[in-house]
């Protein structure tokens, strides 16, 4: 094999940046988006290629066997997955790079205690890279247990909870000091362990419908642990390539807290949806439920000149996206002008609506973003809510009792009649009615998303 | 504080102000291809995995603690450019691009 300096593989480093740099540039566009996801595999390819290139590595068999299950598993990973199902893939994938920084950061430890040489700030960097690493892997994977509805996706709360995390976090950082000052491994594993246990505690209490907050903000730690890493091996591209990752997830953590008006923190500590009960039986007196039928929507529907879509988690839940698109079809086949109304926070992750539409063949230009359709709602003859809920509760603008108030919604009930297709009258994961439900111009389509679409598309051709 | 550490540091911080920058100017319509798209990229520190446990001389700790963070790297570097090429894959601009 070629043996390289550590001078020319720095260089293929600052070409891998570059590659990362560019390649999130073309992500700002749909049209140069795959191509900026292949310029930044290249850098990838590059900086691992002259990596395994160096002098001193040489167990490329080691190295080859772990790359193998890797690839195997990512490779099969990406491409089973469905679409609906992607939160939990992005979930797994964060924790993934959440252990590897804090394998790293342990094994890196352990070698340069044996060889004597531990400065203070690369210790500073193993004890975040550790801590960071292992509450990413673990609060990842609860978050993936979440979204799969292995575990309740409710919040879940007990008394004290906050200072049992502190307190747990506090243990984790004591015992890396520890290490540190004793120099021993084992005390770095157990931080390490105890980091794993605040990863699970922080994420318990927050609820389903806002992951999308929290995988943003796992996907920030994991760069975050990334940096850590390349701090420890005082490696720019670990760093450059983690700082990237950091700026995207906290840019998206903060673009989801403020969809959902709520600070971070009070998503993280908030448990939100647990505390509204009380208030969600108050409001349930006073105006009546009106439930239609396929027949009278198709109706609707049909003689409509424009219609706007609203879609939530109930229609990935009902998997009733190419439904969805087919009664878009059968829709504009009529001359009926239909659009999307994407609401930020819609689904279990950020852009979730997006891809599940996408997937259906939705061209994107029919998908608008809430700041660019709400102007339309007003000349909307029908708006179509599809499983959204709290997304278009108008009690948030207009209710400043209510705990969703102030929060940015699709202003569906601006449109000339609003259709909602919904499974029960449960209120939404915020535990609060939808004043929507109530509206003189509201009228309900009870049932399976899909199995209701599938009606709707029947009863419209029938027109 | 070393000159390491200060060389270190200053790239972080511009990198992270470069990252809020480009993060900018993605539409929301693709924040979830963009999430699984750095993500693959935070699999970078399958470099820093490499470094650990490519070179003889590691022991056999450092070496299964290596091998568990190539695992790991690979698995977000491999599924996070796929599936976000699967997933970019399916945004058309109109109809007739559908195959």
């Amino acid at each position: 094999m070629i043996a390289l300096t550590q001078t020319t593989v720095n260089l293929a480093y600052l070409v891998a940046a570059v590659c990362f740099v560019v390649g999130i540039r073309f992500l700002a566009s749909p049209r140069t988006a795959r191509t900026g996801n292949v310029v930044a595999a290249v850098g990838m390819t590059v900086a691992v290629a002259f990596t395994l290139a160096l002098d001193e590595i040489d167990r490329y068999a080691f190295v080859a066997s772990a790359m193998a299950v890797g690839a195997v598993i990512g490779v099969a990973g990406a491409r089973l997955v469905r679409m609906t199902a992607m939160p939990q893939m992005v979930a797994l994938l964060n924790g993934a790079g959440g252990g590897a920084a804090a394998g790293v950061a342990i094994a890196e430890f352990n070698r340069l205690v044996r060889f004597g040489d531990l400065p203070a700030d690369t210790l500073a960097a193993i004890l975040g890279a550790t801590v960071l690493g292992g509450l990413t892997l673990s609060g990842s994977v609860l978050a993936f247990a979440k979204l799969q509805e292995l575990i309740q996706g409710r919040p879940i709360v007990f008394p004290g909870q906050q200072v049992v995390n502190a307190a747990v976090l506090a243990v984790a950082v004591a015992l890396a000091v520890v290490a540190g000052a004793t120099e021993g491994t084992g005390w770095l594993i157990a931080a390490l362990g105890a980091a794993l246990v605040f990863g699970v505690l922080f994420v318990l209490p927050i609820g389903g419908a806002d992951m999308p907050v929290v995988i943003a903000l796992l996907n920030a730690f994991s760069g975050l642990g990334g940096v850590a890493a390349g701090f420890v091996l005082d490696n720019n591209a670990l760093i450059v390539g983690g700082a990237l990752v950091g700026a995207s997830g906290t840019l998206l953590t903060l673009l989801m807290a403020k969809a959902m008006n709520r600070s971070v923190a009070n998503v993280v500590f908030g448990a939100f949806g647990q505390l509204q009960v009380e208030i969600g039986e108050r409001a349930v007196d006073g105006g009546t439920v009106r439930a239609t039928t396929p027949d009278d929507v198709a109706v609707q529907l049909s003689f409509a000149r424009r219609v706007i879509i609203a879609p939530g988690y109930g229609m990935a839940v009902a998997q009733a996206q190419h439904e969805t698109r087919q009664l878009a079809d059968a829709l504009e086949e009529r001359g009926v002008d239909v659009k999307y109304a994407i609401h930020p926070v819609a689904g279990r992750m950020p852009g979730h609506m997006n891809v599940l539409l996408a997937e259906a063949q939705v061209p994107y230009t029919q998908l608008y973003e809430m700041e660019r359709i709400n102007p339309e709602f007003p000349q909307a003859d029908v708006a179509l809510v599809i499983g959204a809920n709290d997304v278009t509760n108008p009690a948030a603008t207009d209710d400043p009792a209510s705990p969703i108030y102030g929060m940015p919604i699709l202003e569906v009930h601006q449109a000339a009649s609003v259709v909602v297709l919904k499974r029960s009258m449960r209120p939404g994961f915020a535990g609060v009615d939808n004043h929507l439900y109530f509206h003189e111009k509201t009228t309900m389509l009870f049932g399976d998303a899909k199995d209701s679409v599938l009606q709707l598309i029947t009863a419209v051709k029938a027109q | 504080m070393s000159d390491e550490l200060i060389q270190s540091l200053t790239v972080f911080v511009l990198a992270a102000f470069l990252g809020i920058e480009l993060i900018r100017r993605v539409p929301m319509l693709l924040h979830t291809p963009l999430m699984s798209g750095t993500n693959a990229i935070s699999g970078i520190v399958i470099v820093g995995a490499i470094l650990v446990g490519g070179a003889s001389g590691a022991s056999t700790l450092e070496s299964v603690l290596a091998f568990v963070a190539i695992v790991l790297a690979t698995i977000n570097v491999v599924g996070g450019f796929l599936v976000t090429n699967r997933m970019l894959a399916m945004f058309r601009r109109r109809d007739r691009d559908a195959k």
